[in-house]
């Protein structure tokens, strides 16, 4: 019965947020200050999800090479700004996480 | 090289082509939500429905892990809500490029709307061709994203009856390093640095903030920082010796 409640509930909020503006701000010009600033939405969203992704580890500040994100995450990142290939990007991130814990756990 | 001639095929065919890498991405996603969900107090079929009739990748992995912390459902709505703020200028970006189509569009799009396909579509909007059928290449976009999400459910909850702590796996870092692959092509200008630096340094001071609004504070404060970067880039090149603008 929760569940029902609160599956029924998330689904109204999401959509809540996610129709109303597509259906009605394309009726209103938005003003071009408006517009210029959605260009910074998706990278600044995008990194306020990262880094404290990455940074934190069982909320802890963790700027070391113990952590393991952090490591993978910054590897992934160059591989990102070279190569533009988001497929290799994921594919090296996943695989420099594993081996960083495989490298971690063995040097304990 | 003459353009071939737009096609609402060709447009649907192109979307579902470029998100790709982005479903590979959800993959381990959503089977780590799946297993997750189904083992924090969701039934199989409740963390089944919610990729269903939810679908938003971290508000329900944040709504599992709540549930499984014993959080009340008053709370995970408002997480939700949230959570999900950022889609609201996700669409507020679309709205233009999506004026002309009818409501029977626009519903099933904004549903449908994820960081993902947001994306992938906009910069087919973005593109200068007047092809009429871009909402198509929106539409494949959306549904590759979407089947993936509710099939890799199924797999994760199936699976979770196996796994023990699936999270420990790091299994959840598959969308870490999806959003690291999405953002990195955006930064090809200082401004865009800017705002870079300033929602990451933002969001690590804000990170003890309830209920993720540290999310949103550091996103609008990126934004601002690189709204006045571009500002003040423009005047700086704006300097005497510059030709004037054309009016």
């Amino acid at each position: 019965m929760n569940e029902v409640v609160l599956i029924l509930g998330m689904a109204f909020i999401t959509l809540a947020v996610r129709y109303p503006a597509l259906a009605l701000l394309g009726k209103i010009a938005p003003p071009a200050g408006l517009l210029r600033a959605l260009n910074y939405v998706p990278p600044a969203v995008l990194t306020a999800i990262i880094v404290p992704a990455i940074l934190f580890k069982q909320d802890r500040l963790t700027i070391d090479p113990r952590n393991d994100y952090l490591v993978a995450g910054i590897l992934a990142a160059i591989v990102a700004a070279r190569s533009k290939n988001l497929l290799l990007t994921i594919v090296i991130g996943m695989l420099a996480l594993l081996a960083w814990r495989w490298l971690l756990a063995t040097n304990r | 090289m003459h353009p071939r001639p737009p096609s609402r095929a060709r447009e649907f065919w192109g979307g579902v082509q470029a998100t790709g890498p982005l479903v590979v991405g959800a993959i381990p996603f959503a089977i780590i939500y799946g297993a997750v969900a189904s083992t924090s107090g969701l039934s199989p079929l409740g963390a089944v429905a919610m990729s269903a009739l939810v679908f938003a990748g971290s508000a329900q992995f944040i709504a599992a892990n709540l549930l499984a912390a014993g959080t009340s459902v008053a709370l995970i709505l408002l997480t939700t809500l949230v959570v999900n703020l950022r889609h609201l200028l996700y669409a507020a970006t679309l709205a233009p490029h999506l004026k002309h189509l009818p409501q029977r569009w626009l519903l099933p799009l904004g549903f449908w709307l994820t960081d993902e396909s947001f994306v992938v579509v906009v910069s087919r909007y973005r593109q200068p061709d007047a092809a009429p059928y871009k909402h198509w290449y929106h539409l494949g976009s959306a549904l590759f994203m979407y089947t993936n999400w509710i099939g890799c459910t199924v797999l994760g909850v199936l699976a979770g009856q196996h796994i023990q702590d699936p999270q420990s796996w790091g299994l959840d870092f598959a969308m870490i390093v999806t959003f690291i692959g999405m953002l990195v092509p955006f930064i090809r200008s200082r401004p865009v640095l800017v705002a870079v630096l300033a929602a990451g340094i933002s969001a690590t001071l804000t990170y003890s903030w309830p209920n993720k609004l540290g999310l949103i504070a550091a996103a609008l404060l990126g934004v601002g920082a690189g709204v006045i970067a571009e500002t003040y880039q423009a005047r700086h090149r704006a300097a005497p010796d510059a030709p004037a603008e054309a009016p």
